[in-house]
C-alpha cells in the first residue's frame, strides 16, 4: 500500500495514496495507524483525497482507528473525502462520528 | 437483444482480484445505454456490491482454498441487474445476519458488508447449490 506520512508538530498526517481502500489493502493502513499511536503520537489526520472507492473493510479500519484514538485520549480525523467515499460514510452514518475536513490545510487550522 | 449483458468470470480466491472485478462492474454500468438514472452512481454501486460479495465469499464462506476459483456471474437485462457470486465453502445462514443499528451505534464492529449489499440491492438471497453456495443479488433498473 502506498502511504506517505508527515509529522506536523504533534500531529501525524497519513496520506493514503491509493485509488481503493478495501479488504485487500486496508490491513496495511490499520497497521500504520496502530504503529503511529504506539509510538506516542496522539493525533492522526488521514488524507483520503486520492481514494475513490472504500468498502466495508476500509470503513472498519477507520472505525478501529477511531476507537484506538479514543482509548488513548487522542484523535483520528479525516480529510479529502471524494463524493463516493462520502456517500459510504452517510450510508453507514459514520459522518456523524468523524471530524471530516475538506483539505489538510483546513484540518490543520482546526487543531 | 437490446442491452442484454451476461458475463461469467472466474478468478482465484484472493482479495487481490477485488479491484479487477469491481472495475469490470463499473465499466459494465458505464456502458449501459440508458437515459434514466445516474450511471456513475450505478457504477459505484456495482463495484461495491461485487467487492462486498467477493470478500464475503472469500472470508466468511470459508472458501479458503486459493486453488478453487471464485465464480461470478453478472446479468443485465432491460429491467434488472442480477449478480451471483458462487463459493465452495461451508456457507452461512443469511437470515441470522441482522443489520446493525448504525443510527444508535455507528461504531459497530461488524455487519457493514451485508448491510451495504442489502442497502444497494432490491433482493439478496444466499442459497445452496450442487457444489457450494451462491449469493444472489438483484436490482430493478429504472
Amino acid at each position: 500500500m502506498d502511504l506517505k506520512t508527515e509529522l506536523n508538530g504533534n500531529l501525524m498526517v497519513i496520506f493514503v495514496r491509493e485509488e481503493r481502500l478495501d479488504a485487500h489493502n486496508s490491513d496495511e493502513l490499520k497497521a500504520e495507524i496502530n504503529r503511529t499511536f504506539e509510538q506516542g503520537t496522539k493525533d492522526i489526520l488521514l488524507d483520503l483525497k486520492e481514494v475513490r472507492f472504500i468498502d466495508s473493510s476500509g470503513l472498519g479500519v477507520l472505525v478501529s482507528g477511531f476507537k484506538n484514538a479514543s482509548t488513548r485520549q487522542g484523535s483520528l480525523r479525516l480529510c479529502g473525502l471524494q463524493t463516493q467515499v462520502k456517500s459510504m460514510f452517510e450510508l453507514t452514518r459514520l459522518h456523524r462520528v468523524f471530524d471530516i475536513f475538506q483539505t489538510v490545510d483546513e484540518a490543520l487550522e482546526n487543531y | 437483444m437490446k442491452n442484454v449483458i451476461d458475463i461469467e468470470i472466474t478468478v482465484p480466491n484472493q482479495t487481490r482480484y477485488l479491484s479487477l472485478i469491481g472495475k469490470i462492474g463499473e465499466n459494465i454500468a458505464l456502458e449501459l445505454d440508458r437515459s434514466n438514472g445516474d450511471r456513475e452512481a450505478l457504477a459505484n454501486h456495482l463495484n461495491l456490491v461485487l467487492t462486498e460479495a467477493m470478500v464475503n465469499a472469500i472470508k466468511h464462506a470459508k472458501a479458503t482454498d486459493p486453488d478453487k476459483g471464485l465464480h461470478i456471474r453478472i446479468t443485465i437485462s432491460e429491467k434488472q441487474l442480477a449478480i451471483r457470486v458462487y463459493d465452495s465453502g461451508q456457507g452461512f445462514d443469511l437470515k441470522t445476519v441482522t443489520n446493525p443499528d448504525f443510527e444508535s451505534d455507528p461504531l459497530a464492529e461488524r455487519g457493514r458488508g451485508i448491510f451495504i449489499i442489502r442497502s444497494l440491492m432490491d433482493s439478496v438471497k444466499y442459497k445452496k447449490t450442487k457444489c457450494g453456495n451462491v449469493l444472489e443479488m438483484k436490482k430493478t433498473l429504472s
